[in-house]
């Protein structure tokens, strides 16, 4: 009886410490993580009750809307783009701020500023940045004999411009996250390859680069997840324009849901995005055997 | 044998002596080319911000000049007595939501994670893996259904989206303070329960104070993301005056940011208070990153 009790005193107690959480994950995520199902399986407007039809949506979506398929071929140029970029560029910046020197606290900080800055803020900068004709990028290619083109109303230049947008406010954290994998590779590793006359650019090639693949990989999966899902800089720079050259899944997902009154629809295109993630997460993870290298 | 042995360390020496050099100068011009490499790239870093922060300060003639300058000629610090007019409650909108965010999540996360870190009571695995499963998900998956319920009991176009879903659902951070809650020593509880402490006592009194560099890093993060969000306040809010400031700036940058200066200098505003709190927070918010490669 008193042993009871007291088993159900802790159960009260642990379940208030964990109850606000618990609840809110409950109500606000797993359940409308439910209420999304069923809802990509219906004609919805938001409004009026919903319309079930089936596989509908989906079917509309892969078979017969294009407009989607140019938004996911946008995403995909994107996300290609984006990611080896960005991991190359903070693999160069984490090595450099490896080495340790004096005033490397500033540098550091730096190179991080852009990933902590408004997305609005400095899409609203770069947006003049890239005006064709004051805007300052394109005066500094005037400067050295190359006349830039109107980055952000061109087709071809839009989709490049916002890249470079990404890039330099996304390698941020991957910097840190690269900079503690490197901070965690042995120091004997590379003593013992010095002393077996080991250059350093095997060295890196043979232990930095192997050592820091667990990273790498962790990297690729998330850059994936972020990257497909871009947003911000699409908003407020593009709009994805011009002629729809930056329109981009969620851009397009935004439009169906709060501008078209596309609930059902807007969801059965969120539960496609899960699906591609998970698939290509599944992918990355199977082929890491190849390429991961675990000590 | 002992002559053939010294002869060996002879010539490694020599050896050794010429490479040390080598190695020395070899260092010497990979420190000087570092630095300059470093210094480029924190040019490219800054040099848009920079150029952001200059911008604000110049008369319009001048941010309209080919070609454009960086810095103004004489600094206008009058554009932000105008702008800060203009953008008043957007700041303040921003600024209350963030604390409130902090506060709350800081709050609910890590009494979560010391109910699943220390305590031990029926469900609580199950109630973890719950707290992780919706993790995988993209929250634009659960966002559409969420607006449906705001709409349902009358929270669109009031600031309550922007806050109580999120300090109840704190995952990440519930997630990132167990593992701090976990590496404790168990006979800080141990003696206070002989004293007879309640559990929240020993909770708030005794524990929470041993996780403070979690909670500082867990605190940036949530300010971070509540200052920093465009999707929630796009979506949920209607009304001018409830708008955030980012949101502000993108929505009604014909309307009240006329001129580029003031455009510059409500983006400079928007800016300065996250790096700022970044630069004097780094320690804890780049231990939370590798801790949980948030945000990858």
């Amino acid at each position: 009886m008193l042993r009871l009790s007291q088993r159900g005193r802790r159960n009260i107690e642990g379940w208030i410490f964990i109850g606000p959480a618990i609840l809110g994950i409950l109500a606000f995520q797993f359940v409308p993580i439910l209420v999304s199902m069923y809802a990509s399986l219906t004609t919805w407007d938001g409004m009026n009750p919903p319309e079930f039809t089936g596989i509908g949506n989906f079917r509309r979506l892969v078979v017969e809307d294009t407009f989607f398929r140019e938004t996911l071929r946008n995403t995909i140029v994107f996300t290609l783009g984006h990611i080896p970029l960005t991991i190359v560029i903070a693999l160069m910046l984490a090595l450099l701020c490896n080495l340790n020197l004096p005033g490397i606290s500033i540098f550091r900080t730096a190179y991080f500023i852009p990933a902590v800055s408004n997305v609005v803020a400095i899409s609203v900068v770069w947006f003049w940045i890239y005006q064709p004709q004051n805007g300052v990028l394109n005066s500094m290619l005037s400067r050295i004999g190359i006349e830039g083109p109107a980055w952000l109303s061109s087709t071809t230049w839009a989709m490049p411009a916002v890249i470079m947008v990404s890039v330099w406010q996304g390698v941020g954290y991957p910097m840190v996250i690269l900079l503690a994998g490197l901070q965690g590779i042995p120091h004997e590793l590379y003593e013992a390859a010095r002393i077996d006359g080991a250059s350093q650019w095997n060295q890196f090639r043979k232990i930095t680069i192997p050592l820091l693949t667990p990273t790498l990989f962790f990297l690729l999966i998330t850059q994936f997840i972020s990257s497909f899902q871009v947003f911000g800089i699409i908003y407020v720079m593009t709009q994805g324009g011009p002629a729809n050259a930056t329109s981009v899944y969620i851009y397009y997902l935004y439009q169906n849901a709060f501008a078209f009154g596309r609930m059902g629809y807007a969801s059965a295109m969120a539960w496609i995005l899960f699906a591609i993630i998970a698939v290509v997460t599944f992918v990355q993870w199977k082929l890491q055997k190849r390429w991961v290298f675990y000590e | 044998m002992a002559t053939s042995n010294s002869k060996t360390m002879i010539r490694t020496d020599v050896n050794e002596g010429r490479s040390a050099t080598v190695r020395r100068v070899r260092s010497v011009i990979t420190i000087g080319v570092a630095y300059v490499v470093m210094t480029a790239l924190a040019v490219v870093f800054a040099l848009p911000l920079v150029w952001m922060i200059g911008t604000s300060l110049k008369r319009e003639a001048e941010v309209l000049s080919i070609p454009p300058t960086f810095l103004p000629s004489t600094p206008q610090w009058g554009n932000y007595a105008t702008v800060f007019e203009t953008i008043k409650p957007f700041m303040w909108n921003s600024g209350y939501l963030a604390v409130l965010n902090v506060v709350g999540l800081l709050l609910v996360s890590s009494m979560a994670a010391y109910g699943f870190a220390r305590l031990e009571f029926d469900g609580r695995d199950l109630a973890f893996s719950l707290l992780l499963s919706t993790a995988m998900i993209p929250s634009i998956v659960y966002l559409i259904p969420q607006y449906i319920l705001y709409r349902n009991i009358g929270w669109i176009d009031t600031h309550y989206p922007l806050w109580v879903p999120r300090v109840l659902t704190p995952v990440i951070g519930t997630f990132l303070l167990r593992q701090f809650f976990k590496t404790l020593p168990r006979d800080l509880e141990d003696a206070a329960k002989l004293d007879g402490a309640s559990a929240f006592r020993i909770y708030w009194n005794i524990m929470l104070p041993q996780v403070k560099p979690g909670l500082a890093a867990v605190g940036v993060f949530t300010f971070l993301e509540s200052w920093n969000d465009l999707f929630g306040p796009l979506i949920f809010i209607n009304s001018v005056d409830k708008q955030t400031l980012p949101v502000a700036l993108a929505l009604y940058r014909g309307e009240f940011f006329t001129q580029t200066s003031l455009l510059m200098a409500g983006a400079t505003i928007t800016v300065v208070p996250v790096i700022v709190l970044f630069i004097s927070s780094q320690k804890y918010f780049i231990r939370g990153i590798t801790m949980t490669g948030l945000k990858g």
